[in-house]
């Protein structure tokens, strides 16, 4: 069901909420968080909405959306959209157009509509602040997600995470790579039981997802990293024997390459948007490994 | 052997793992499973669909290889069929074309009987064969889904065909399925027999309500909460009552249950495993090796409540309504013999000897044709010591409660008196709910996903080692020694709660059972 609210207040939406809430029975009693979006522009909302219904399956929460409406606009003005049911994920969708001065001050329309006692998570689906833990958005949030793939410049994005770095702090482009670190990882378990010597990371320019890895790479290995725009592939060298990961650009299905073994197949489709969202909420804590990986993006060398 | 096959020192660490790296999955090492009894209802309802379900979830290495032994006149592809059509039907992931040609790769079958030599020479050759074509890297995990009378022998022909054989970097296991032995002497025997072949390091013992999250969760519960642990004990739990019922009869299943019967069949290994994780005292650590030492201590303590005759009881369902179907009694259905004494309900009732619980009794209880299929662990509390109401307004509160739902509907309950609204005080029994469905929406993976991701991965820790079954066996021997001495199965009616001699074992100390 949708609700629209149009030139309201907070507290107006509030028991819209208890009301409807009330109306439906029982639908949403224990939900673990409360999710802010901030899509800079209108034409995100519904795909970002999309996205959060899918992770609140996993995560049931509350989903609130700020976006601003007409900046222009001579008076404040709040229009609201309640969804529930159907038409949210697990647990509720409540969307917020600021017009006018307020478009400035979405802190302020947020946090009446904040969960007791649970945590609360910032997502900003393109455009992120310079410095998420200080926007008033992000101050509010325990963890924030930002996502360098949808940044104008997207290499310039993950680099810049590094100097606006604090602790809950991640990106999309970094939970995109998980399976292939999982892979890399598992099959540096197997023998030789060597040190890798160096590495190599390449694909499209664009895909901050590799800078990251490299950086991750460059962080745990004692070795150069190497960087190139190409196939996408990564290769990790060890003294008698390279290990290689490697998939169409657009492909579902990757090989994985020993020396001296037979190559094996794996299903390794590129991970979408609300994949990488779900498994971003699943831990809230600092992820230092993120924070070691950004700083190893330094390190690698770019060809 | 050259030296960069020696496996690796303790110094070798992956560089690209660390504790703190949380996202990262654990993906099991390249191996094989092979499976006896591919043609079981076991097989194909739980092993086939969970082995995809990991696929599907990326926790299986890209090597990996399934095979197939069973006496069937089958080629790979044949095999592969029924693979397929098992996980279309019961996996729990939704289907992916990639994920399952990627498995589909890796299917082989073998064709022969147990005892057959040549069948065992063929099937070492096609994991040999796996090994250059997949990259399998000789780690294999055989999985007896097979009668245990079928167990020495298999045993015995992996032995003498070399694959049970460990070798330098290389992994053997074997898992087995319930029941581990019909009593202690059995249970030995068939553990001496398992550990002849395979060292007990190697024997993971499958216990399936073991790998459910609910069950993993009353350890979360107990020892990562401070709410809990200080009224966990006879200052004011009153007692403990333990349920596994099941809706449905055993037509069909004759073969394995006539003469088992369900104190052997969920108490000796279910309940007594659920009660020991209800019980023991807080492991040190948790490692594999410190909560086994803890399970075995409690076990230890665990003693019988006598007289016998007073504190066990035990049914036979007879026909009755369930549901809105009429089923038929035990003794009708096919296969069971007219006079068999096997008992569909058992409940017995344990004290467990320690300074924690001395005087607090631990009610176990199991049955087919019950109300509704439930699992619980309910702890039951005293009543507060002192009411500073009037009687009449306390007439509805009952005792406090504090129930871990294991299935369906997994989740807690905390039961507690409240005021009814309105100007008279007045008090009555209210619930407050956890339900993993709602807090954690996620389906959480079927207990058979962890434990088979665990045995690839070697990690021990849900399995229970040969000395909790035989410590398990001697709680449980003297009743049904008792039982067969002593008349037999009072009958009840299904569909409803069980025989009345049960209700009767709870009413001799002024307590009843609860409505699961």
């Amino acid at each position: 069901m949708i609700v629209d609210l149009p030139d309201t207040s907070t507290n107006d939406v509030n028991k819209k909420i208890t009301g409807l809430r009330e109306e439906g029975g029982a639908l949403t009693l224990s939900r673990v968080l409360t999710l802010v979006i901030a899509p800079h522009t209108e034409d995100l909302v519904e795909d970002s909405i999309e996205a959060a219904n899918f992770a609140s399956r996993e995560h049931p929460c509350r989903v609130i959306v700020v976006v601003p409406g007409d900046r222009d606009a001579a008076a404040p003005r709040l229009d609201a959209q309640l969804r529930v049911g159907h038409d949210a994920g697990a647990g509720e969708v409540v969307v917020l157009r600021l017009s006018g001065e307020l478009a400035d001050h979405s802190a302020s329309v947020v946090l009446p509509f904040l969960l007791p006692d649970t945590p609360v998570v910032a997502w900003w689906p393109a455009v992120a602040p310079a410095v998420p833990s200080e926007d008033p958005l992000g101050k509010l949030a325990i963890r924030r997600i930002t996502d360098a793939t949808n940044g104008t410049d997207p290499l310039a994005c993950i680099k810049s995470r590094l100097k606006a770095y604090s602790p809950g702090d991640t990106d999309l482009a970094w939970s995109r790579v998980t399976y292939w670190r999982a892979l890399l990882a598992a099959a540096v378990d197997q023998e030789p039981f060597e040190p890798v010597s160096s590495a190599v990371v390449s694909g499209l320019k664009d895909e901050p997802a590799l800078d990251i890895l490299a950086g991750w790479l460059a962080s745990r290995i004692d070795g150069p990293v190497t960087r190139a725009v190409g196939e996408l592939k990564v290769e990790l060298n060890r003294p008698s024997e390279t290990v290689m990961l490697s998939r169409p650009q657009d492909g579902i299905t990757a090989t994985l390459s020993r020396t001296g073994k037979p190559a094996a197949l794996v299903p390794l489709a590129r991970r979408e948007a609300k994949e990488c969202l779900a498994e971003d909420l699943r831990r809230l804590d600092a992820d230092e490994i993120y924070r070691e990986a950004l700083q190893g993006i330094d390190k690698v060398q770019y060809v | 052997m050259t030296a960069v096959n020696d496996r690796p020192d303790t110094t070798w660490h992956n560089p690209l793992r660390d504790k703190r790296d949380k996202r990262m999955p654990r993906i099991a090492g390249p191996c094989g499973v092979v499976i006896f009894g591919v043609t079981g209802d076991l097989a194909r309802k739980k092993l086939m669909p969970a082995i995809y379900d990991l696929a599907n979830r990326g926790l299986l290495p890209a090597s990996f290889a399934l095979v197939g032994f069973a006496r069937r006149d089958w080629e790979d592809e044949d095999f592969g069929q029924v693979v397929y059509d098992a996980v279309r039907q019961h996996a729990r992931t939704p289907f992916r074309q990639e994920v399952w040609d990627r498995l589909a790769e890796g299917i082989r079958f073998v064709q022969g009987t147990f005892d057959d030599d040549t069948a065992f020479t063929r099937l070492a050759e096609t994991l040999d064969k796996l090994d250059i074509e997949r990259g399998t890297g000789g780690n294999h995990a055989f999985y007896l889904s097979i009668p245990p009378n079928a167990f020495p022998v298999v045993c015995e022909q992996l032995r003498k065909s070399g694959l049970a054989k460990p070798r330098d970097g290389r992994w053997s296991r074997v898992v087995i399925e319930k029941p581990f032995g019909h009593d202690l002497g059995s249970a030995r025997e068939l553990n001496s027999v398992v550990n002849s072949v395979f060292p007990e390091e190697s024997v993971f013992r499958i216990d399936h309500y073991l790998g459910k999250e609910t069950v993993q969760n009353i350890l979360a519960l107990r020892f990562a909460n401070a709410l809990y642990e200080p009224i966990w004990n006879n200052n004011y739990v009153d007692h403990v009552q333990i349920t596994m019922a099941e809706d449905i009869g055993l037509g069909g299943r004759a073969g394995y249950y006539d003469g088992i019967g369900a104190a052997r069949d969920v108490i000796q290994n279910h309940l007594l495993q659920l009660l020991a994780l209800t019980a023991l005292e807080e492991p040190v650590s948790f490692s594999p090796h410190e909560l086994q030492t803890e399970k075995i201590k409690i076990l230890s303590a665990v003693k019988l409540a006598e007289p016998l005759d007073e504190t066990t009881a035990r049914g036979q369902y007879s026909a009755g309504w369930q549901g809105g179907e009429k089923v038929v009694g035990l003794l009708d259905e096919e296969g069971f013999a007219k006079d068999s004494t096997t008992e569909t309900y058992a409940a017995i009732t344990l004290e467990v000897n320690t300074r924690r619980w001395a005087g607090v009794p631990f009610y176990l209880r199991t049955g087919k044709r019950l109300g509704r299929r439930v699992t619980e662990i309910a702890l039951v509390f005293k009543r507060a010591p002192h009411l500073p109401f009037d009687a009449t307004m306390t007439e509805e509160l009952g005792q406090n409660a504090l129930v871990i739902r294991v299935q369906p509907d997994e989740g807690i309950t905390l039961r507690f008196g409240s005021k009814v609204p309105g100007s008279a005080m007045e008090v009555r029994d209210v619930n407050m709910d956890f339900s993993y469905g709602s807090a954690f929406a996620e389906d959480s993976p079927e207990a058979y996903e962890r434990l088979i991701l665990d045995v690839l991965l070697g990690e021990p820790s849900l399995f229970p080692v040969n000395e909790e079954v035989e410590l398990s066996w001697e709680i449980l021997d003297p009743v049904l020694e008792y039982w067969a001495q002593h008349g037999k199965p009072e009958p009840y009616e299904s569909g409803t709660w069980g025989p009345p001699s049960a209700d009767a074992m709870l009413r001799r100390t002024g307590r009843e059972w609860r409505r699961p």
